[in-house]
């Protein structure tokens, strides 16, 4: 099946008027495989969440359709029902130049595997025939997408193996929160400023909560230049070719577009495949990942940056509202009392009703609210058929379909307050709460959890039996308010306001503030003082990417392998076959088969508990005259047996108290056992003596030894020639 | 006093043995018959430095360089030569001389650059930025020395590495990272803080440090104070400095600065400069410095910033014998702007006072000195020969050095080599890629390559 596909990517690469010609084609994953939007997303998938009074797919799809994208394949995981319903019922099913097709796939839990399934479907009805682009349901923008595909196109016809772009747009994140405008956590990129093509990826926080980002050498060594970004944002707005998808199926363990796919790519050389950014500048793109972009998002749509798509202009079969000054956009039919206050950008949707004296601003009321007198609305979203009794405060919340709020309650900054949720008379809601009518699910699995395997099975039959239940036992919200506060997730809770819809509160910035100032001491710990650099590097190399990682690795290997063959009495020769194998498999020398045997025959020795260094010596002594036959098997040559010495001297350096004092009593043992000979030793000792003061230790504390040893050879010399004598 | 200029002209290099002796200091070895310190001199007189400090490695090396000194450029420059202790490293020489040091600003300048980038525009962009400190970088030479495959031999196996990885700004004016040797040889690790600072930083291999640098006097004299432990300015002062750009000690404590005798007057010079930085930088935008330090309150920032050099411009730096063979071959070929020299119709130089043997031939980019006699049938090519040099017929000398008074017997053949002055071949002598030390005498009729001759 490769080759086929192979041949016909080579068709399609021969052919560019073929090409052309081609579809322009899209996935969009209507789901965002996270939780962010819970308890929100419980009941209804988070493409169909209102922004703005439009449900979030609308914005996407429009835009993919006057972006020239031809067909769409909607990717339904969670509640696919209600996605595929919606569709059906919009004007998108339709189109007349935009084929909306949907995929329904339940046992998708991530992108990766939305991907993979397409995939197969790939083969069985060869749906999508070439590049394509790849959206999630959540994105609003409007770049133009045309030229775009077709720069992508020419740069997969010139380098095979330019199978992704990546669209980014600037956007500098916070100096104190480390956070971008949309919530998200800072992104490090780095891109080669010729080419464009991205060279690393990483996300902040995620990846590596270092204070710093870690570029390979071999990334310098292949470019000279390479621009390191802090201040771009990922649109998710991805151009791909078809082999992303083939990739996906290659490595089943691919879940998250860009912490596993983009960052597999990156890494895998033997591959080759790149990816490469487009940066935008003038359109608007952005992904509503999580309260606080939903916030931003609003915001940005009523100020107009995602021109076509803004309220007062019908794009998807919205009604569109009228536009006033200070960016008011208020439906037709809306009842507003004359005493009303409403200010800058807000929007009041369909059949809304407005009391007296009340205060809105920078807020939108979706379409049949209706709201009491002397309420207060600020920077919060109302979606439909709300009602809000008099006299409520609400402050940056976001408020779904259905939720009534009685008289006098008050909504602190950054509550959500799920559907049909009751808040009961003069109830004061805390700050960052969510209230939904369902239970929180006790059991967290993990974040991967899925949106609709506890929802689309429950949802039905929960909301039917909580009618009932509603006055007996979901009474948080006051004696006559109906939902469950939510617990905040253990250990997210001081990130609660991260993600809100509120504006980080003054207290927590100064916090951070002392927070960075504290963290930067403690990098100040880290960099030595004296100006040492090396010091400073080798302290940092002490993780697992060293560059002799493979070394690394293949010591671990010999090591349990030794281990086993001590605990379970394997005989040498088997030993050595399994040894020389992982030799094989690490591309390691014979004599760094020598070095790791002994390593792990001493490490097992001081692992061995022992009270004194007459016991560790005893301990070691015994290992080595049980398995000398294995050390012997490598160290036949003299080179191997000074990589042996200089593997223990490096031992002994890193853990001078204990083994330090037993090196010259080891050396001996060794010396007697024949696993070493002298001439190993001198020509060690030979070589030390040059080196650096603070190298010689173990050369000295054996200086006896040695020379004990050089007097041993020349009379054994003199032996040898006497007996060549005699001979 | 504007500009203070130190001039660090080493001693005797062992990296340049045995072309350097006790007679010949680093600084005096001849680059087309001029010692290499001339360049750096004439480089600095014509953008009007002339108030300079030259530091030199060993009382002897001293008394040398400044017998040089008086004797060629004393009526041009006011130079002063001080002598400091041998291997005290960059810092420890300027920790030695920090009591010549007056001036509000000090340029840096190693003495062993063959170059024609203006120290000038160095100086002008440090005081454009008020900077603490204002690095020059030049393009890497692409590939190791080009062409003249001769004289590669010996180091062939040097490889084009790259020397520094160096973060600048998105405008290419701020220094944000750098890395030297032994780092460059792991992953690059860039402090977030500064990313986050700057936005976007590139990360350049290509570039290379070229060992000028203008100083705020006081940063640095703060500097080799507080950290005694410093010996190079290269490897530990530039790199903490770059290192503590956005959370700077050096201005954090008034009161040392006021102890050391300046007084208070600097506080208010210091808010002046801030305002002249940015009128003289003529910055719409702030820096990043002045964001970073205004959204976190009681932070210090000081800049550090690059001068780019063109990549038309010549550097390179005479630190090692294949360099002082690509510098002389150099100055009197592709870069002969740099020798001051006015060349002739067939592209070389010939002292009027040389004489020429019958049929004897000397190619372009050579360079004959004064009182110099070649024999007859004689080949020079892209070569430099000294003064008073003695060459007998038949000999052959290509893409070599031959210092002044060496001696050069019938029907040798020297290529890509250095006679040092006094030495002597005897005839029949065929020498490749060899340096031969000062007044040293080769046995007629040998053959070398590779080889180094050198009193033991």
């Amino acid at each position: 099946m490769g080759a086929q596909k192979k041949g016909g990517g080579a068709r399609v690469s021969e052919d560019a008027v073929e090409q052309s010609r081609q579809r322009l084609q899209a996935i969009l994953l209507a789901d965002s495989f996270a939780t962010k939007f819970r308890p929100v997303t419980l009941e209804r998938p988070k493409v169909l969440l209102p922004i703005v009074n439009v449900p979030m797919i609308d914005y996407t799809l429009a835009w993919l359709e006057s972006a020239g994208i031809e067909e769409v394949f909607v990717f339904c995981c969670a509640h696919s029902m209600q996605v595929i319903e919606y569709l059906e019922k919009s004007e998108w099913y339709s189109h007349p130049n935009l084929l909306v097709r949907t995929i329904e796939s339940h046992k998708s839990i991530s992108a990766g595997d939305a991907l993979r399934y397409m995939y197969e479907q790939q083969t069985e009805t060869s749906q999508i025939q070439g590049d394509f682009v790849l959206v999630s349901g959540d994105t609003v923008s409007n770049m133009p997408l045309t030229d775009l595909i077709q720069e992508h196109r020419e740069r997969k016809k010139k380098d095979e193996k330019a199978i992704m772009t990546m669209v980014i747009k600037q956007s500098k994140s916070s100096q104190l929160t480390h956070q971008s405008r949309l919530g998200t956590d800072q992104l490090f990129i780095a891109v080669d400023p010729l080419t464009k093509q991205l060279l690393h990826y990483e996300e902040d926080k995620i990846d590596h909560p270092s204070g710093s980002v870690c570029l390979e050498k071999s990334l310098l060594d292949t470019n000279p230049s390479v621009l390191v970004c802090n201040d771009m944002q990922d649109c998710y707005i991805d151009i791909c070719s078809p082999e992303v998808l083939s990739l996906f199926e290659d490595n089943f363990d691919y879940q998250h577009l860009r912490r596993h796919f983009v960052k597999g790519v990156l890494v895998d050389d033997i591959m080759g495949y790149k990816i490469f950014t487009h940066e935008i500048h003038s359109s608007y793109a952005g992904r509503i990942d999580n309260f606080r972009s939903y916030d931003t998002v609003s915001k940005d749509i009523i100020q107009r940056w995602t021109y076509p798509y803004v309220p007062d202009i019908n794009f998807s079969g919205n009604r569109p509202l009228k536009l006033g000054r200070q960016g008011i956009y208020r439906a037709s039919d809306v009842v507003q009392s004359r005493s009303a206050d409403v200010g800058a950008s807000t929007v009041i949707g369909y059949g809304t009703k407005i009391g007296n004296g009340d205060k809105i601003s920078n807020s939108v009321i979706g379409n049949g609210c209706y709201i009491g007198s002397n309420v207060v609305i600020e920077g919060s979203y109302i979606w439909n058929n709300v009602t809000i009794e008099d006299g409520c405060e609400i402050r940056n919340a976001i408020v779904c379909d259905g939720v009534k709020i009685r008289a006098g309650a008050v909504l602190q900054p950054g509550v959500v307050l799920s559907f049909n949720v009751v808040v009961g008379r003069d109830f004061v809601v805390p700050a960052y709460s969510k209230v939904s009518l369902l239970q929180q699910p006790t059991t967290e699995d993990s974040d991967e959890e899925l949106e609709y395997a506890d929802s689309s099975s429950g949802t039905a039959d929960h909301l039917s039996g909580l009618n009932l239940q509603m006055e007996s036992k979901a009474s948080e919200l006051g004696p006559d308010g109906a939902g469950y506060i939510w617990e905040a997730c253990e250990g997210a809770h001081d990130e609660e306001w991260k993600h809100s819809v509120a504006p980080i509160p003054k207290d927590k910035l100064s916090e951070i503030t002392q927070a960075i100032d504290d963290e930067d001491t403690d990098d100040e710990s880290v960099v030595p003082a004296s100006g040492e650099l090396k010091s400073d590097a080798d302290s940092i190399n002490t993780d697992v990417n060293d560059p002799n990682d493979d070394y690394y690795y293949f010591e671990k290997e010999v090591e349990g392998t030794v281990l086993r063959a001590v605990e379970e009495n394997i005989k040498v020769d088997l030993v050595t076959l399994e040894i020389n194998g992982l030799r094989l498999s690490y591309n390691m020398e014979s004599a760094d088969c020598a070095g790791a045997t002994f390593y792990s025959m001493i490490k097992l020795a001081v692992d061995t508990p022992h009270n004194s260094a007459s016991e560790l010596y005893k301990n070691a002594a015994s290992i080595i005259t049980n398995w000398k036959e294995l050390l012997g098997f490598y160290v036949k040559k003299i080179d191997e047996q000074i990589e042996v010495i200089m593997k223990f001297e490096e031992m002994c350096q890193e853990s001078p108290k204990e083994l330090g004092p037993l090196f010259t009593q080891i050396l001996h043992l060794l010396y007697d056992k024949d696993v070493l000979q002298e001439d190993a030793i001198l020509r060690w000792a030979e070589e030390k003596a040059g080196a650096d003061e603070a190298d010689k230790v173990y050369l000295k504390q054996c200086d006896t030894f040695i020379q004990w040893l050089k007097e041993a050879s020349e009379e054994e010399d003199e032996d040898d020639e006497d007996e060549e004598e005699d001979d | 006093m504007d500009f203070q200029v130190v001039i660090l002209a080493g001693g005797f290099s062992s990296n340049l043995v045995p072309l350097v002796s006790k007679e010949v200091p680093k600084a005096l070895l001849p680059v087309a018959n001029r010692p290499v310190l001339s360049y750096v001199l004439d480089l600095l007189e014509s953008n009007n430095l002339k108030d300079l400090i030259v530091v030199v490695e060993g009382e002897d090396a001293a008394l040398k360089v400044g017998g040089w000194i008086s004797s060629a450029c004393v009526d041009r420059l006011h130079v002063e030569v001080a002598a400091v202790a041998e291997n005290v490293g960059t810092a420890g020489a300027l920790r030695a001389i920090a009591h010549h040091l007056t001036a509000k600003d000090i340029l840096i300048v190693s003495g062993d650059i063959v170059s024609d980038i203006p120290p000038g525009a160095v100086a002008a962009t440090h005081r454009r930025h008020d900077a603490a400190v204002t690095v020059m970088l030049c393009a890497q030479p692409v590939s190791g020395p080009s062409e003249s495959g001769g004289s590669g031999g010996k180091d062939k196996t040097k490889k084009p590495a790259c020397d520094d990885i160096i973060g600048l700004d998105s405008l290419k004016q701020f220094l944000l990272y750098i890395a030297k040797g032994a780092e460059i040889k792991k992953d690059t690790r860039v402090k977030k803080s500064i990313l986050c600072a700057a936005g976007k930083m590139e990360i350049r291999s290509d570039l290379m440090d070229s060992h000028i640098y203008a100083f705020k006097r006081s940063v640095l004299q703060e500097v080799l104070d507080q950290k005694p432990a410093f010996r190079s300015l290269k490897e530990d002062v530039l790199p903490y400095l770059v290192r503590t750009q956005l959370r700077s000690e050096i201005f954090s404590d008034q009161n040392n600065v006021e102890e050391n005798g300046n007084g208070n007057g600097k506080n208010n010079m210091q808010n002046n400069e801030v305002v002249l930085s940015q009128i003289l930088s003529n910055a719409s935008l702030p820096s990043f410095h002045q964001v970073y330090e205004s959204g976190l309150d009681s932070r210090k920032t000081h800049k550090c910033c690059v001068y780019i050099a063109d990549e038309s411009k010549y550097f390179v730096r005479l630190n090692s014998i294949q360099a002082f063979m690509d510098v002389n071959r150099d100055v009197i070929g592709d870069a002969n702007h740099l020798s001051g020299y006015s060349f002739s119709a067939h592209h070389n130089i010939v002292h009027p006072s040389a004489e020429l043997g019958s049929k004897t031939t000397v190619g372009p980019h050579c360079m004959l000195g004064e009182g110099s006699q070649v024999g007859d049938k004689c080949s020079v090519k892209r070569s430099v020969i000294g003064r008073h040099c003695r060459i007998g017929s038949n000999v052959k000398i290509v893409n070599s050095v031959v210092m002044d008074h060496a001696t050069i017997g019938d029907g040798c053949s020297i290529q890509g080599s250095v006679i040092c002055s006094n030495a002597q071949l005897q005839e029949r002598v065929t020498l490749r890629d060899c340096q031969v030390e000062a007044g040293y005498v080769v046995c007629a009729g040998s053959e070398h390559k590779g080889e180094i001759f050198a009193r033991k």
